[in-house]
């Protein structure tokens, strides 16, 4: 399996701050409007991790007007400009698939001191 | 230039454009891809170059093919196959051919190789059948259904689709674009699936129908 880690290790971004379920952050990803490129930014709680290596991805769930909106980015894209941890969460799951089902005040998530 | 090489899939992975799009990739060694003999038009009729791949313990090897690799000078191999091309005395037996010399990112390539086993399937999965209703008091789930006429021809055409084994067959797939070329590790990236399962023997052609 050497060789497909081989072809990885040139892709896999290290810029990039640890994340774990839970976390509060900011992803700035990179939008392409003809010649111009800007910075969108997406805030929200990370729900869930997985994968490995370079097809590892994190999904971000964030509340937008009133409409809970879910995107999923992968950990290592070159579109994503940055990626900004405002709080640790103290989560006791893996996959936060309990949020989707919560709303208002008890869809918050307790900080890590 | 020889026309093909032979290549061992690996697995499959991704990698990202320089526009961030992600690309599905077959990742393909081909290290361990020798000449072991050279068909001329004097002596065989035709102009060819036979390569092999997968090195095999000798003990595996019977007479014949021992004495066959012990001339090219290589371990003995699994796998051979004859190739075609263009100007093949540059090519020396024994001698171990790197995939950059053959393919570059950009070009399109044929891959033929041995699909996955499926065993016995029914006529929708094997042949995409429709099948019959699931609900509403339908018996007829799964069943392939009419598969001809009564008293004439009283009886089922050759080739009709049914029920039977699937998979385990010579499968090419054509046109498939070449990702990246490493020469130095002898690894090529195609996009997307090729047939067969990880570890099996590949055949990487120069696609037939498009040529850039």
């Amino acid at each position: 399996m050497g060789a497909i880690q081989d072809v990885e290790k040139g892709f896999l971004r290290t810029d990039l701050p640890d994340l774990n379920p839970g976390d509060t952050v900011i992803v700035k990803v990179k939008i392409k409007e003809g010649d111009k490129e800007r910075l969108q930014p997406f805030e929200g709680i990370v729900t869930k991790m997985r994968g490995n290596g370079l097809k590892s991805t994190f999904t971000v769930r964030k509340i937008s007007y009133g409409i809970g909106v879910e995107r999923i980015f992968p950990v290592h894209s070159p579109s994503i400009d940055s990626v900004k941890v405002l709080s640790r969460g103290k989560v006791r799951r893996a996959k936060l698939y309990y949020l989707k089902d919560l709303k208002g005040k008890a869809a918050r998530i307790k900080t890590k001191r | 230039m020889i026309n093909g090489i032979l290549g061992k899939k690996i697995g499959m992975t991704h990698v990202f454009s320089e526009d961030g799009a992600s690309i599905p990739v077959t990742v393909i060694k081909t290290d361990s891809c020798y000449v072991v003999q050279r068909k001329t038009k004097e002596n065989d009729g035709y102009e060819a170059l036979q390569l092999g791949i997968g090195e095999k313990k000798e003990s595996r090897l019977n007479k014949p093919m021992k004495g066959h690799f012990k001339k090219a000078g290589t371990p003995g191999l699994y796998r051979l196959m004859e190739f075609k091309g263009s100007g093949l005395d540059e090519y020396k037996q024994g001698q171990i051919i790197n995939c950059g010399d053959v393919f570059k990112a950009g070009d399109f390539v044929d891959v033929l190789g041995r699909s996955k086993g499926k065993g016995f399937q029914g006529s929708m999965r094997r042949w995409h059948f429709s099948g019959g209703g699931e609900s509403h008091g339908s018996m007829h789930n799964r069943a392939p259904g009419s598969i001809g006429s009564s008293s004439d021809p009283s009886r089922v055409y050759k080739g009709m689709r049914m029920a039977g084994h699937m998979g385990d067959r010579k499968t090419t797939v054509q046109n498939i674009k070449v990702v990246a070329v490493k020469p130095e590790e002898n690894i090529i990236l195609l996009n997307g699936a090729v047939p067969g399962a990880v570890n099996s023997v590949v055949v990487i052609n120069k696609a037939l129908k498009k040529s850039k």
